[in-house]
């Protein structure tokens, strides 16, 4: 007898993943459409530094804590790059997800081992764990959080459990875990244009203006 | 709705492009721009966190330029802006904020948080909630030409007292001068020894200077209130006497937001681009220096510190100039912590100062800056802001540190300038 979680895997798997691939690229390119078009007044003032080269290097260089603040907010520093960079390793370098890329793309590279990626995933899912608890304790986050911060925070957490929990066939039936898994992505990738997730996207604009604004100016970003 | 609610959310919708919709998309809700506060930073209340103070900016954006909120609002579910709520956020926006650019430094996400709430003031002033003081000024700044009134009598009696003192004269409405300089309100009214100051190093360097009886006033209450109207009008001024008297630059005096006014919103203010020069004074004294023709003798030998104006220094990029003229008439000079690109403000920027309801948070938030002077044991502060020299004698003395001596550096460098012939 066939596994009856089996169709809704393949489902996952084909028409539920193309479902949710359409609504977020054209989601974000509209959201995206919807910020450019508000365009910005040409600035008129003489230029003492480079704008567009520090607005590019600010891409980059807005990654880095500027001196002296993460002793101010540590629990967000440190928590916020354990939990960026370990989704990253365990998105970016398990095996099945890489071959899901090179069939949509046609690029790909190899895959880490095992326990570097579980590590990865458990990195970011203690990680999240503890920005959690800093949105409750924190004063400042408190008052700043909001219901699409949970969302977020739920929709980025459940992929990374069910992955662990499919993959190591921890417990229930593997087929229908590995659908879960697969649905949970793809809940991810439906809110992502309508949610803060957006900022995985638009922090580019957002230091590329601020390091314009600042480099026309000659000043720091 | 009201018809100044009307109005006020109006001139919002004019402030919104794309740079402020990727700033509010972006958003994390971090938290990490309140870290970067000094309001927050002294008084621990979360009310004070950088984004927090536009959150009513927030809303209309969402409500109105994201398709989500379209659709919220069109179901009756965008949650609304009202009169009450701009009351509320009134103290926020002017109360709370010299704007003086550290959030924008530290956000990780990149937003520029000050530009935001300098814009959002356009909205509180139209819709009529703003500090009363700043009000007061822009009128009496916009009929009588200085936020204290008509200073043109003053302003001639401090030229005759410099003329006195240095035996040189300073000649009003010269054409064809190289730079026409410009003098903020509080230099003409209590801190006038920078005339003299820069008459002898101008006629030591070789430079040939003016005032204009018709624009001598480079204060600009106008970016404080968030009142483009005012604004324009009074940069128009000091463009329309520099264009008749043809000068080649126009010197931009010790006043933070005047620089900021002059020479980065000026040009967007009135719609061209300059075709003279806007030079801010230490700018233009540091350039002396390299060129040989600003020389000194002795130096200073107090414990000297240095304080950072935000508008100059953060937001203006004038950082290592100051420093390379301390460096040839200071002995002993020290830097406080954070010095630099991230200097905490004096607490009276960004029209705060002016704002006696906010004069009890002011005192709080120069905490900081006491402990960091107390740290380094200055014995006497620079700074290249008339405005920040005036804040921080009144800091020193409400915190009983009347002996901490403050200095603005043009006058700091005349004290010891080699004119002899
Ligand atoms: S630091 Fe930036 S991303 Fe974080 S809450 Fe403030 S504005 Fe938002
Ligand atoms: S500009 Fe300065 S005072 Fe204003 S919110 Fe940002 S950090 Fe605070």
């Amino acid at each position: 007898m066939t596994n009856p979680n089996f169709d809704l895997l393949m489902w996952a798997r084909t028409t539920g993943f193309d479902i949710a691939l359409a609504i977020m690229v054209g989601g974000i390119l509209l959201r995206v459409v919807e910020i450019v078009v508000l365009g910005r007044k040409k600035d008129l003032a003489r230029p003492k530094g480079n704008p567009v080269a520090q607005g590019l290097k600010t891409i980059f260089t807005r990654s880095l804590p500027r001196k002296g603040m993460v002793k101010e907010a540590p629990v967000t520093y440190v928590g916020g790059y354990l939990f960026h960079i370990g989704f990253a390793v365990a998105f970016l370098f398990l095996g099945a997800h890489i071959a899901l890329i090179t069939d949509l793309t046609g690029l790909g590279w190899p895959e880490a081992n095992k326990a570097l990626i579980e590590t990865a995933a458990a990195v970011a899912v203690v990680a999240l764990i503890a920005l959690a608890w800093t949105r409750f304790s924190n004063p400042v986050r408190r008052m700043l959080t909001t219901f699409d911060d949970w969302l977020v925070w739920t929709l980025s957490i459940l992929p990374l459990v069910t992955g662990y929990i499919a993959v190591n066939k921890l417990f229930g039936d593997g087929t229908l875990m590995m659908a879960i898994h697969m649905l949970s992505a793809e809940a991810l990738m439906v809110a992502f244009p309508f949610t803060k997730l957006m900022h995985a996207v638009t922090f580019a604009m957002a230091r590329y203006y601020n390091g314009s604004i600042q480099g026309r100016k000659g000043a720091e970003s | 709705m009201t018809a100044t609610l009307e109005r006020g959310l109006n001139a919002l919708r004019e402030q919104i492009d794309a740079p402020v919709a990727s700033f509010f998309t972006t958003c994390v809700s971090c938290g990490l721009c309140a870290e970067a506060c000094i309001f927050y930073k002294e008084t621990g209340e979360e009310k004070f966190t950088p984004i927090h103070k536009l959150d009513l900016m927030r809303r209309l954006w969402a409500n109105e330029y994201t398709l989500l909120g379209k659709v919220k609002s069109l179901l009756g579910l965008g949650e609304k802006i009202t009169d009450a709520d701009l009351a509320e956020w009134e103290t926020l926006v002017y109360d709370s904020c010299t704007m003086c650019g550290r959030c924008t430094l530290v956000c990780p996400v990149g937003n520029d948080i000050t530009l935001m709430i300098r814009k959002m003031r356009e909205g509180m002033s139209a819709a009529g909630h703003a500090p009363k003081e700043l009000v007061g000024a822009a009128e009496r700044h916009s009929d009588y030409g200085s936020p204290m009134g008509d200073l043109h009598k003053a302003l001639k009696a401090q030229i005759a007292h410099a003329e006195k003192e240095t035996g040189i004269p300073i000649e009003l409405d010269r054409e064809g001068a190289d730079y026409m300089a410009l003098l903020s309100a509080q230099e003409i009214a209590e801190y006038p020894g920078v005339l003299a100051a820069m008459s002898r190093i101008f006629r030591k360097a070789g430079i040939t200077w003016t005032i204009s009886t018709e624009g001598f006033e480079a204060t600009n209450v106008g970016v404080q209130l968030g009142n483009r109207d005012v604004a324009r009008t009074l940069v128009s001024r000091v463009v329309a006497a520099a264009e008749k008297l043809k000068v080649k630059g126009v010197i931009s005096p010790e006043c933070g937001h005047a620089y900021q006014a002059l020479r980065w919103e000026g040009p967007n203010l009135i719609g061209k681009t300059y075709d003279f020069e806007v030079v801010h004074i230490i700018e233009l004294l540091d350039r002396l220096r390299a060129e040989g023709k600003l020389k000194t003798k002795g130096k200073d030998d107090t414990r000297l510190t240095f304080h950072d104006p935000c508008q100059i220094n953060r937001r203006g990029g004038i950082n290592r100039e100051p420093r390379n003229l301390l460096g040839l008439v200071a002995e002993n000079f020290v830097e406080t912590e954070d010095a630099g690109t991230m200097n905490w403000c004096c607490g009276g920027g960004g029209g705060v100062g002016a704002n006696e309801r906010a004069a009890d948070l002011r005192f709080k938030a120069f905490n900081r800056k006491k402990r960091q002077f107390e740290a380094v044991g200055a014995e006497k502060v620079v700074t290249m802001c008339a405005y920040c020299h005036h804040t921080l004698e009144e800091q020193l003395e409400e915190h009983g540190m009347e002996e901490l001596e403050v200095e603005g550096l043009t006058e700091l460098l005349a004290e010891y300038l080699d004119d002899e012939d």
